[in-house]
């Protein structure tokens, strides 16, 4: 790599990277508030409603699950709700609370909770 | 003559409401009792953000004289029951375990008691509070009837509303308040109102807006009208 292409990445990244941990620090609050009743308060689908949900709650946690969604099947979910993507009608439309960064920084906090924390 | 007048306007009920003096008292009075828990006065939400919900320790009470029943919360106050099994924010009281996520009862606090002069006191303040009464007024719903198993389905299969609260006890999700007695404690208006747009009222609350027509609120309404009416 040349020198410019180095100091350009560098660049990109001391630019982007505080930015990235505050849109995960919002994401997992937003988790917190909003989903951690259903979904877990570790996001594995485990939550203190579940025991009267007729559907379990998806593991957030789990990879291969998670995997076999696009970001943008997982921002749909939580806009619409369930029932837009042919899923169950307890996973509520969320788009009357939150707004579209609301949910981007969501998605982002899930693929963090999959993918990315090791659990 | 002007005797004969005031005698008929506090028949009618338009001087039944407590003196602006005496409303600045028991003000001042609630604000110290019950403004650490309780806002009493509409926060600045988008100022505060949605942490604000984190922080949160009693529901908002800004619009209380919109949403409660004046004798429900008056003899409330003077003998609280839990109304929100996992407290107002449930993922604070609430702790992983083998069996899956549990209610932690260390972690919720019991609403203090007051003596029958200042529940009144309280109730007649706080029943004054009314910031919201367009939003009641945009409301299109008269109270009816529903029968229970169509009632069941919308408040289960349809909706969804029992993942998150009961509709008797021992039965529904934990995390929002139990609705066996929502007919009892709100003003239908309300009701109706805050199924419809939740976040009109709270911009923080973690109730949904399902997208619901004027109907399918008014069927959720009749329910809890069906099941409120036979509660203790």
């Amino acid at each position: 790599m040349n020198y410019s292409a180095t100091l350009l990445a560098s660049l990109l990244l001391a630019g982007s990277l505080p930015a990235l941990a505050e849109d995960l620090e919002h994401g997992e609050n937003l988790y917190t508030i909003y989903c951690t009743q259903c979904h877990g308060v570790t996001g594995n689908g485990d939550g203190v409603n579940v025991p009267a949900m007729s559907v379990q709650p998806r593991n957030h946690r789990d990879q291969g699950e998670m995997s076999a969604r696009t970001d943008a099947e997982l921002f749909k979910a939580v806009k619409e709700g369930g029932k837009s993507i042919n899923k169950s009608v307890l996973m509520p439309p969320w788009s009357g609370n939150l707004s579209d960064d609301d949910i981007h920084a969501l998605v982002r906090y899930m693929r963090h909770l999959c993918c990315e924390s090791g659990g | 003559m002007r005797l004969k007048l005031l005698a008929g306007l506090l028949l009618t009920g338009g001087l039944l409401q407590p003196s602006p003096g005496a409303l600045a008292d028991t003000g001042q009075w609630l604000q110290s009792e019950c403004g650490s828990c309780h806002a009493l006065e509409k926060p600045d939400y988008p100022a505060l953000g949605h942490v604000e919900r984190v922080t949160r320790k009693g529901p908002p009470l800004h619009f209380a004289g919109n949403k409660f029943q004046a004798g429900w919360l008056e003899s409330w106050l003077q003998d609280p029951v839990r109304i929100r099994p996992a407290g107002v924010f449930p993922p604070g009281a609430v702790v992983p375990s083998d069996e899956g996520d549990v209610i932690d009862p260390a972690t919720l606090e019991e609403h203090p008691a007051l003596d029958a002069k200042q529940a009144k006191r309280a109730a007649d303040y706080l029943m004054v509070l009314r910031p919201h009464d367009e939003l009641i007024a945009a409301t299109i719903y008269e109270p009816g009837s529903i029968a229970r198993r169509m009632g069941e389905l919308n408040f289960t299969k349809f909706n969804g509303c029992d993942a998150c609260h009961s509709d008797g006890p021992g039965y529904g999700g934990l995390s929002g308040p139990e609705l066996y007695t929502a007919w009892q404690r709100l003003q239908p208006g309300f009701i109706a109102s805050f199924i419809a747009d939740p976040a009109a009222w709270d911009p923080h609350t973690l109730m949904p807006k399902a997208g619901l027509n004027d109907s399918a609120v008014g069927r959720l309404a009749n329910y809890l009208k069906l099941i409120g009416e036979e509660a203790p």
